[in-house]
């Protein structure tokens, strides 16, 4: 029996795992790249203190990496465990993207991750390098199948309904990899992700510089971060531009959600600053908008409208009553009684047929279907404009932050005057959070924004879940947070000291805690 | 099109059944390792020395696991949602017991704290020995079919507890699955190390060749003498659309050996998983811990092969509603998905155990305490 608390466990479940994985995914991407620089930059000068860099940042490489190891195992299991009709319904599409993730991507970084670790010795410098490149390249990949995955999940292309198999099934693989919307994610996920690799470099360094220890290899640490960081943090915020149009042209619910657009404008439409949206009178209070913007980004014209989500719900509730007639068809179709006409009215209908399946959440039988219950179905088919209008505000403010900490920091560092200012240094070392809270605030609005749907226009979240009770859910739950908050606090605490160890913690005799000089020296238990 | 309809979902039959001998012969010896890690090692350096034959290389071995079930959503979708779903308990304790695996692996040797160190080496033999057993019970369950069924929609529902998973035969099975990849940690650590450690798992591998061997025996002849089995008795169409109600099932006594009777050829998976056993033992014992190895690998390949031929066509036979069992003809994915999934195993496959092998041979060494001294700060 499906009920409401059995949704929402599952959903508050997947959202925490899935979070907490993200908390470690965008530094694995963005310093798998960052490391290979750094030695790339040893191998072409030959100079050591380039091969302590990468060994140091590498160090913290680890620690990070093996959590969003830990945590992406529990992503896979969940399809299955907690998403079981999801599994069902469109594995047939969705699971080929996760497969090929594996066999690309995910056996090429972690066959090789061991070997950047442990190969030092065993190979030559070249090959090394090969190995730390190929390191990069597969996290790169595995970004790249998983946000075709999710690509899909947001804008399904390149499928359609099998009433025989009661799934969808994929017609075209091309149309599934070339998916507009998962080209532009990808791109700007691994940005986010070089984004985030840039400001822990750059945080941590201003940390060491701030504190007049081990400057040269600070220095220099801090130089490619700034370098690095401007760069993707430009190509973050293009991207994510880019990501608005295709909004505009696909995903409009959630266009109108984060805009609190809630009439259609004459176009081109005002862009909302920033208002306190109002979800019970339909209005935005004491917005402040800018006019032209949102018609610009959504639509690159001055003439094409943006949907009112007052339009968006009468638009829905047309295609909530043809997806009823869709599923009364789909029960005929699988009892083997539809006429030959009726089949044809299928295939023309089943466009709505996910339209259909929201009514399961107010009546099992969906085709007994009251006004009431329609209507309340299509108004819950835009998700929560308070939460997204907000999430999405404090992704794009951290951006503009880290854009300008990149701007000043690349431009002082250019100039080489950048370490003698403490306050840029300060700037740069209260900056560590802000690429997480943007991360986790973007997915937040593509998936919270993604809502009623698990599946775009195709399968309600409702309808996706297995068959277990409440009480199953919530214990699994807990011990999810229990555990998670375990690993939390070990993973913190080993960060944070071998960060406050710096690369003394590479026990080469050449660094703060291991010169006899140094005033500050404090004896070391760190071993590894 | 490359291959028909029917061809392909054969084809994903035998893929899926290469990536579980992949994983269990690569991810098995780590696994192996680690749950034997309190009678191999007797302190910490000895237990490093363990943990680091398997540094460079647990990462990689682990994703033969991921992409299992990766394929296993992609090519048979059906399968993967009634198992994950249905055996809830099961996958959520192989689940967190995993999660010790990577931290224990990466974090045990950052601290020098005797207690710290101890704490993860447990989360190591958990990490090795919950998910071979596991494994083990739930292929012991799929043998005696799950109690599962569809709605007119096809959403799988469960009608059993997890408790009901823990029956003797099925706990039989966990243990041949459990002694098995031992043995195959017993053997890869001898062929890895030398001294102390060296000799004792000699001597363990000795021993859990023959252990295994009795179980695997014992577990035959019970499946023989009292697991009914099931068979297709009505099947429309093998090349048709993916929909386990279309067909009829029956249980049948001794329907597990119908494929043995019908193809003798088969036969030869439960005689190379004796004669692997019985090798790999003696071998180990005759200090040639590389051919312990590789016949150790050999019996893993055929313990799963014989388990894979008994149930075939079956993958996972419903205890409620016979007819709802998935088998490989109606559990797998539409032609155009599978024939994309071949492809892409078809170009990565090879490239993968190309440089598998590389990352292997580069690290190839044998090790002891001397190489765990030496070297304190840059290893696990």
């Amino acid at each position: 029996m499906i009920t409401d608390a059995v949704v929402d466990l599952s959903r508050l479940q997947f959202a925490l795992t899935a979070m907490y994985h993200f908390l470690f995914v965008p530094l694995t991407l963005g310093l798998a790249f960052m490391l290979a620089i750094m030695e790339s930059v040893y191998v072409m000068t030959g100079k050591q203190i380039y091969k302590d860099m990468t060994k140091f940042w590498g160090k913290l490489f680890g620690i990070n990496f093996a959590l969003g190891v830990t945590t992406g195992l529990t992503m896979e299991f969940q399809f299955g465990t907690n998403w079981s009709y999801y599994s069902h319904y469109v594995g047939d599409v969705f699971g080929a993207p996760l497969a090929i993730e594996g066999l690309m991507a995910f056996f090429l970084e972690s066959t090789f991750v061991g070997l950047f670790f442990f190969g030092w010795d065993r190979m030559s410098k070249v090959k090394h390098l090969m190995v730390t490149w190929l390191v990069a390249l597969g996290s790169n990949f595995s970004a790249l199948w998983i946000l075709i995955a999710n690509g899909w999940m947001q804008h399904p292309v390149g499928a359609e309904f099998n009433y025989e198999t009661m799934r969808m099934e994929m017609t075209s693989f091309a149309e599934l990899v070339l998916n507009p919307v998962a080209q532009v994610k990808f791109v700007h996920t691994v940005s986010a992700g070089y984004v985030t690799a840039a400001v822990f470099v750059l945080a941590i360094s201003a940390f060491y510089i701030l504190k007049g220890r081990d400057l040269p290899f600070a220095r220099r640490s801090f130089a490619i971060a700034s370098a690095f960081g401007l760069a993707a943090c430009l190509s973050v915020i293009l991207l994510g531009d880019e990501s608005g149009y295709e909004l505009g042209d696909v995903q409009k619910s959630k266009l109108a959600a984060i805009e609190a657009e809630w009439e259609t404008h004459p176009a081109p439409a005002a862009f909302t600053l920033i208002g306190l949206p109002n979800s019970e009178e339909m209005t935005t209070d004491y917005a402040v908008r800018i006019p032209y913007v949102l018609g610009l980004i959504a639509t690159r014209s001055t003439t094409e409208e943006v949907k009112g989500i007052k339009d968006l719900i009468a638009e829905h509730e047309v295609r909530i009553r043809n997806g009823m007639v869709a599923y009364d068809l789909l029960q005929k179709l699988r009892a083997g009684e539809a006429s030959d006409a009726e089949r044809v009215l299928f295939d023309e209908k089943k466009v709505d047929l996910g339209y259909g399946l929201l009514l399961q959440r107010y009546t099992s039988q969906v085709i007994d279907a009251t006004d009431e219950q329609i209507a309340q179905a299509a108004r819950d088919t835009i998700p929560s404009v308070g939460p997204m209008f907000w999430a999405f505000r404090i992704m794009v403010a951290s951006g503009f932050w880290m854009l300008l900490i990149f701007a000043l920091s690349f431009y002082y560092t250019a100039r080489r005057t950048a370490w003698h200012k403490p306050w840029l240094m300060k700037a740069a070392f209260i900056t560590l959070p802000v690429p997480w809270i943007a991360s986790e605030a973007g997915w937040f609005v593509a998936e919270f924004g993604r809502q009623p749907w698990a599946v775009g226009e195709i399968l309600p979240t409702f309808s996706a879940v297995s068959v277990l009770t409440a009480n199953e859910i919530l214990t699994s739950l807990i011990l999810f947070i229990l555990f998670y908050t375990l690993l939390a606090i070990v993973e913190v605490y080993l960060m944070q000291r071998f960060i406050r160890l710096g690369p003394s913690s590479l026990h080469t005799g050449r660094y703060h805690f291991e010169q006899q000089s140094s005033p500050s020296s404090k004896p070391s238990q760190v071993t590894a | 099109m490359l291959f028909d309809y029917e061809t392909l979902k054969l084809i994903w039959w035998i893929l899926i059944g290469v990536l579980l001998i992949g994983f269990a012969v690569t991810d098995g010896f780590d696994m192996g390792g680690c749950a034997l890690l309190p009678l191999l090692a007797k302190n910490d350096d000895e237990r490093r020395v363990v943990i680091n034959t398997m540094a460079p290389h647990w990462d990689g071995n682990q994703v033969w696991f991921i992409t299992a079930g990766g394929a296993l959503f992609a090519a048979w979708p059906l399968v993967y949602a009634a198992a994950f779903s249905g055996l809830y308990w099961a996958m959520m304790l192989v689940l967190f017991a995993l999660f010790f695996r990577p931290v224990g692996f990466d974090y045990r040797s950052k601290l020098d704290d005797p207690r710290w160190r101890n704490a993860w080496d447990w989360g190591l033999v958990i990490g090795g020995a919950v998910p071979a057993l596991v494994f083990g019970i739930a292929f012991g369950n799929l043998l005696q079919g799950v109690p599962f069924q569809y709605d007119e929609l096809l959403r799988p529902s469960y009608q059993g507890s997890f408790f009901a998973l823990l029956n003797p035969f099925a706990l039989l099975c966990g243990f041949v699955s459990l002694s098995m990849l031992a043995l195959h940690g017993a053997t890869w650590v001898q062929m890895r190390t030398h001294g102390p450690v060296e000799a004792r798992a000699r001597s363990l591998a000795r021993t859990l060749g023959l252990t295994t061997l009795i179980a695997f025996a014992l577990a035959g002849l019970w499946l023989t003498l009292a697991i009914p089995g099931y068979q297709i008795v009505h099947l429309p169409d093998l090349g048709g659309p993916s929909n386990p109600m279309l067909k009829e099932v029956l249980r049948v006594e001794g329907a597990w050996l119908h494929n043995y009777a019908a193809y003798p050829l088969t036969l030869l998976a439960p005689i190379l998983a004796g004669v692997g056993l019985l090798a790999a033992s003696f071998l180990a014992g005759a200090q040639r811990p590389a051919l312990a190895f590789v016949s150790s690998a050999i019996a893993i390949t055929g313990i799963i092969l014989t388990a894979g031929f008994s149930m075939f066509p079956f993958v996972m036979p419903s205890s409620l509603v016979a007819n709802a069992s998935l088998t490989l003809w109606d559990a797998a994915s539409s032609p155009g998905t599978l024939n994309v999934m071949t492809w892409a195993a078809i170009i990565f496959v090879p490239i993968i155990l190309g440089y598998t092998a590389w990352c292997y041979r580069t690290m190839w060494q044998k090790i002891g305490v001397d190489f765990i001294r030496k070297n304190p700060h840059s290893l696990y």
